[in-house]
């Protein structure tokens, strides 16, 4: 049984990390030439749209945004008895010579990224490829890290952090679940 | 997300569930063969066995590179240069492939329900690749594949299919499926290559081609395999291209924006004219292309997961 346990970021909270992040990744990387966003499905798209906004909201300019669905990169496929369901990477440009910017919501193991960066250097070869995430919870598996990060939040591993978006799920909240 | 069913063996037999899994499974995986590296790694270390005894180009290609751009190894056997000369019979044949480390085994066939006995035989999943005149189940996948990407459903479609529906795999794999997903069929053809009673698997059935195509949504065109007209079934092509070859007067009988579907391959000016066939109503070579999604959606979900805990 699932059971919330608390709530660390409400609409608000969100929407001041978002602001930042787009700031920072605008800061990091001396404007919006050359840069890409790609979100990595399914709360990473969202999330990447949002930013996408604020970028144009801040430069005037809208930079291209992609899906990307990593469900053929991963490495655990071998150990599921049970398949989980591919959607489709919509990636409607070349990431050849770009900066891409990967975004999604929580950060843990850093599995994900990892098979993100598979994918996404499969499509070409980017000039450089950064991080965003809304949360990085810890517990990282793999020599991974994020250079955009909304909120630290140290977790056990009993815990569940669940990022709650408007567009999927209805409304804005980041909050902890414990499995009892 | 699992398949029910272990084997890819007969629509007849495929849970309505596993067809949207599948088709919409080969949704997400069609963009691959768009990339510029048509590679993803999912399948990578898993061997993928063609054992075909008929020939083919488009089924077992298709096959082999779903399988190739999933990063599984694939050996094909025609059977015309293997050891099926000595007279080793199919059980051998296929369980020497499978203690090679095969993960799956792909099988064409001239005997209609080789493909179940095959699945009696071996432990590792089994796709019909066409067995006889019984089923091409992955044919009639991507067929419906082809039509939902187009008309965004199958539900209440009409479909039409026209040709020599007695010996055609290709035909009652997709009735089936069709039927299962809602849509309507009918067929048409000379009354020597209509099966008798066919109306019981739930279709219109007509000799008047002109009765079937009216207000189509769908008119598959089915290859009319010369061969037999050596045993008297039509007395020439030339005939049935009169009465059952389809024009451009005879698909302007069916709904405007009616798709013109073709297995492959096909004779030109005998069941189906050039004219039509490069139409931009003709979706021919684009079943082509969703086959191979289909394909890769269909080994994705046999063997891209772990054992039964």
């Amino acid at each position: 049984m699932v059971t919330e346990k608390a709530r660390i970021m409400d609409e608000e909270a969100m929407r001041r990390a978002i602001t930042r992040i787009a700031h920072e990744i605008l800061e990091k990387n001396k404007g919006v030439e050359g840069l890409v966003l790609v979100g990595i499905r399914r709360r990473g798209v969202p999330l990447a749209e949002r930013l996408a906004r604020q970028i144009e909201a801040i430069e005037g300019r809208r930079i291209p945004v992609g899906s990307l669905d990593i469900t053929l990169y991963r490495d655990d496929l071998t150990l599921r008895s049970d398949h989980p369901v591919v959607h489709r990477t919509d990636v409607p440009f070349s990431v050849q010579g770009k900066k891409v910017v990967l975004v999604d919501d929580v950060l843990y193991t850093g599995r994900t990224v990892r098979a993100a960066l598979d994918a996404i250097m499969d499509l070409g070869r980017p000039a450089l490829i950064q991080l965003a995430v809304l949360v990085d919870r810890g517990h990282r598996e793999l020599p991974i890290r994020a250079d955009y990060v909304g909120k630290n939040v140290p977790t056990s591993r009993r815990e569940i952090i669940h990022v709650k978006l408007k567009e999927i799920d209805g409304e804005d909240a980041v909050v902890i679940e414990e499995v009892a | 997300m699992k398949l029910k069913s272990r084997h890819i063996l007969a629509l007849e037999e495929m849970p309505r569930e596993d067809m949207e899994l599948i088709l919409d499974t080969a949704q997400s995986m069609k963009e691959i063969i768009y990339r510029p590296i048509k590679k993803v790694p999912t399948l990578r270390g898993k061997t993928v066995v063609t054992l075909f005894y008929e020939p083919s180009t488009r089924t077992r290609t298709s096959f082999e590179l779903a399988a190739k751009y999933m990063s599984a190894d694939t050996v094909s056997i025609a059977t015309a240069t293997s050891s099926v000369q000595k007279g080793e019979t199919l059980k051998d044949t296929a369980r020497t492939l499978q203690v090679m480390g095969s993960d799956c085994v792909i099988m064409r066939h001239p005997v209609s329900g080789s493909c179940h006995f095959l699945a009696r035989v071996l432990d590792v999943p089994v796709i019909n690749g066409g067995d006889g005149m019984h089923e091409h189940p992955t044919q009639g996948l991507l067929d419906m594949f082809t039509m939902r990407e187009k008309k965004g459903r199958l539900e209440g479609l009409r479909v039409a299919i026209i040709g020599d529906i007695y010996h055609s795999r290709v035909a009652r794999s997709n009735i089936w499926g069709l039927k299962k997903m809602g849509a309507s069929v009918v067929v048409s053809g000379p009354p020597t290559l209509l099966p008798p009673e066919i109306e019981r698997m739930g279709v219109e059935a007509t000799t008047r081609v002109e009765e079937a195509v009216r207000d189509a949504d769908v008119v598959m065109v089915l290859r009319l395999q010369l061969e037999r007209q050596q045993r008297g079934l039509f007395p020439s092509a030339r005939e049935y291209s009169r009465l059952w070859g389809i024009t451009r007067e005879r698909l302007d009988l069916a709904k405007p924006d009616a798709l013109l579907m073709h297995p492959g391959p096909m004779n030109r000016g005998i069941e189906i004219s050039s004219e039509v066939a490069d139409s931009p109503q003709s979706t021919i070579e684009e079943q082509v292309t969703n086959g191979v999604a289909v394909r890769m959606a269909i080994l994705y979900l046999l063997l891209g997961g772990g054992e039964e805990k």
